[in-house]
């Protein structure tokens, strides 16, 4: 029952702050399906902070903790800026940006791993190994029975994810920026009559995508998976914009979405075991949180509303 | 021709910025591109095994085509109805383990289990996509989701039927399927060589001809493209939309399954359990590459399959690393994504 509650939290928070990320993104009016780039990157660099840096500052510490978070964060706004020019710039149709963010993350760090690995540690691994980052029990509240897991062996990405995800939401909904950005991706015309520019309130919508990506990338290279391979976030960009979309494009419901996909998967995994089922079970019961999904987006998607003018290019003349 | 330019453009710029980065770890680029030819058998290699040749190569080559090119069929046509088949992977998955299972363990002659294993291909891609079309319709659920869903369920689910029904001991993989029933004929000896002989190829022209002609010159074709421009537009047009994007995602479907039947009974004959094929969505780049059009899908496949197929040869023989390859590949997607600021561009002036 614990395990179930750890392993849960510690997917569906990752999943939460780079859904997070894709609302800002989405509900500034441009599609983002390159999250999953973003990780990708986010994790790269951080992953790589760590290695470089693990003869002064050993892995697992706090100091190696913050290095490699500013480096994902930096690595992965720096990155998203590409598909700022391309979609805002270049006006590139905005889905076809994202796929191709995607590929290039991808192939750039797969190509950039080996040639690092080769150069700097003379093995041409396509890995970098960064074992786990601190996590700790929250005394007296981790005592409590059941909900008391929620508390223990706690990543301290976990605490991290949940002070900006407050923030983020925060911003959105209570701060000018926020209401800017929420009128841009429903009527930009209007939000330009107002004096606001458009496209630099989109640049940063999709940085801000950027940099909580990058943190989601490296939570998951920094906890369950305790390395860095360049494809082992492949798949996590997309169930993240699902549970945006499920979640309605709103950020409270994204979080029982995220909640739902974590829940269900630590359950899965350890389901098979609890029934006494062969492990080719578990392929069947890793199933459940996507049937799950599917099933409750066929009662509750009827009122889905995507924001106005998402993926429009927005053109000042067209007024 | 004005179409070709701004490919053309990319496809010029990413080879440059390759040669760039080949330099930058000190291997020779011209050796390295010369090698992605010879490994797709389109220029000679300095020897060969017995029964091989520069045609022999090329017939692999076309082989690997094959399915790339109904892949990013697939997507072209989702795509023209507004659509993003994100699902292309999951449906050439089932498509090719049901024709697996039902005709590729089958002790069936070669003239029927053939035509068969094409027909189940297609019946099937076309139900999932159709299901993924009929979710949206019916219930507002946005394709890419339920794609994406359904991409998990696929793959978890046909890999415990692997495991515990088709599994093959040794190589970890489905048991290999009865050479009649395969799309690709394997080591045929024609004029001393031993070729593959892709027959899938010849349906992928074939299938190019048709998409091409039903999107531009069919009344299908043309609600197709009025509900992928604006659904408002094309509702007072008298268009229903939501059976149009059932219809367009059941084509889309049965051309994802003609790459999975291809894909899984002709260039491969078994199949990885809990892996989706990549070439699903190196489809959605390389449509994208293509202009979105049938035609330029051929072109575009063409190219990339020279790049990723070529890689192979090329890290083996001069060493430069097979990733370059798909770096490359990227970056013409890239450039190629840009491509719509110049068109825009132009049209200012």
């Amino acid at each position: 029952m614990d395990t179930i509650i750890i392993d849960g939290m510690a997917f569906a928070l990752p999943l939460f702050i780079a859904a997070i990320g894709a609302i800002y993104c989405e509900r500034s009016g441009i599609v983002n399906l390159a999250i999953e780039g973003f990780m990708g990157v986010g994790a790269f660099c951080g992953a790589l902070a760590v290695v470089l840096t693990n003869n002064i500052f050993p892995a697992g510490g706090l100091i190696s903790f913050i290095i490699a978070l500013i480096s994902a964060v930096a690595g992965a706004t720096l990155f998203s800026l590409i598909h700022a020019l391309l979609c805002i710039k270049f006006k590139a149709n905005q889905t076809i940006s994202g796929v191709v963010m995607n590929l290039l993350a991808l192939a750039m760090t797969t190509f950039l791993t080996r040639q690092i690995n080769a150069a700097v540690f003379g093995m041409p691994s396509s890995k970098l190994e960064l074992g786990i980052t601190l996590k700790f029990n929250i005394p007296i509240l981790c005592d409590i029975p059941i909900i008391g897991a929620f508390f223990k062996e706690v990543y301290i990405f976990n605490i991290v994810i949940i002070i900006v995800a407050i923030l983020m939401w925060y911003v959105l909904y209570h701060r000018k920026f926020g209401v800017h950005l929420r009128a841009c991706g429903d009527n930009p015309h209007a939000v330009a009559a107002c004096g606001i520019e458009v496209s630099k309130t989109r640049v940063w919508a999709i940085m801000v995508s950027g940099a909580l990506s990058g943190i989601a990338g490296l939570a998951f290279a920094y906890s369950i998976y305790a390395t860095f391979s360049s494809n082992f976030y492949v798949g996590y960009g997309y169930l993240s914009i699902a549970a945006m979309i499920f979640g309605n494009w709103k950020i409270v419901p994204t979080l029982f979405a995220c909640l739902i996909f974590g829940f269900a998967r630590s359950f899965g995994y350890s389901l098979s075991g609890l029934l006494g089922l062969a492990s080719t079970f578990s392929d069947l019961t890793m199933t459940l949180p996507y049937i799950l999904t599917l099933l409750l987006l066929v009662f509750f998607s009827k009122n889905n509303q995507m924001p106005k003018a998402l993926g429009e290019v927005y053109d000042k003349s067209k007024r | 021709m004005k179409k070709l330019i701004i490919p053309l453009v990319s496809l010029l710029l990413s080879l440059l910025a390759g040669v760039v980065v080949i330099l930058i770890i000190g291997k020779n680029p011209i050796t390295a591109y010369q090698n992605l030819l010879q490994g797709s058998g389109l220029l000679p290699k300095p020897s060969y095994a017995g029964y091989k040749s520069m045609f022999t190569d090329f017939m692999v080559f076309l082989n690997t085509l094959t399915p790339m090119i109904f892949a990013a069929l697939a997507v072209v046509v989702a795509f023209k109805s507004g659509l993003f088949n994100i699902g292309v992977s999951s449906q050439m998955l089932l498509a090719g383990f049901t024709a697996t299972v039902l005709i590729g363990y089958s002790p069936l002659n070669g003239w029927i289990a053939k035509p068969l294993v094409i027909i189940i291909g297609i019946v099937v891609g076309a139900a999932l996509a159709g299901l993924i079309g009929y979710l949206k319709y019916k219930f507002n659920i946005n394709e890419v989701v339920s794609s994406i869903m359904l991409n998990y369920i696929v793959q978890y689910v046909i890999s415990f039927f692997i495991n515990t029904s088709f599994i093959d001991v040794v190589s970890r993989q489905s048991k290999n399927i009865n050479p009649e029933a395969s799309l690709t004929l394997k080591n045929v000896e024609i004029a001393g060589l031993k070729m593959d002989i892709p027959i899938g190829f010849l349906i992928a022209i074939i299938a190019i001809i048709i998409v091409g002609f039903v999107l531009n010159h069919t009344k299908f074709g043309y609600e197709i493209m009025t509900v992928g421009k604006s659904k408002e537009a094309a509702t007072y047009a008298g268009i229903n939309v939501g059976p149009t994007l059932v219809k367009a995602m059941l084509l889309s479907g049965a051309l994802a399954g003609l790459a999975g039947v291809t894909y899984y009974l002709g260039l491969n004959w078994s199949i990885r359990p809990r892996i989706l094929p990549s070439v699903g969505f190196d489809a959605i780049a390389v449509a994208l590459f293509g202009n979105i059009s049938a035609f330029g899908s051929f072109l575009a496949s063409f190219v990339v399959t020279i790049i990723t197929k070529g890689s192979a040869y090329m890290s083996s023989i001069s060493k430069v690393p097979a990733e370059i390859a798909s770096v490359i590949t990227a970056l013409i997607l890239l450039c190629s994504a840009s491509g719509a600021y110049f068109k825009f561009k132009k049209g200012g002036f």
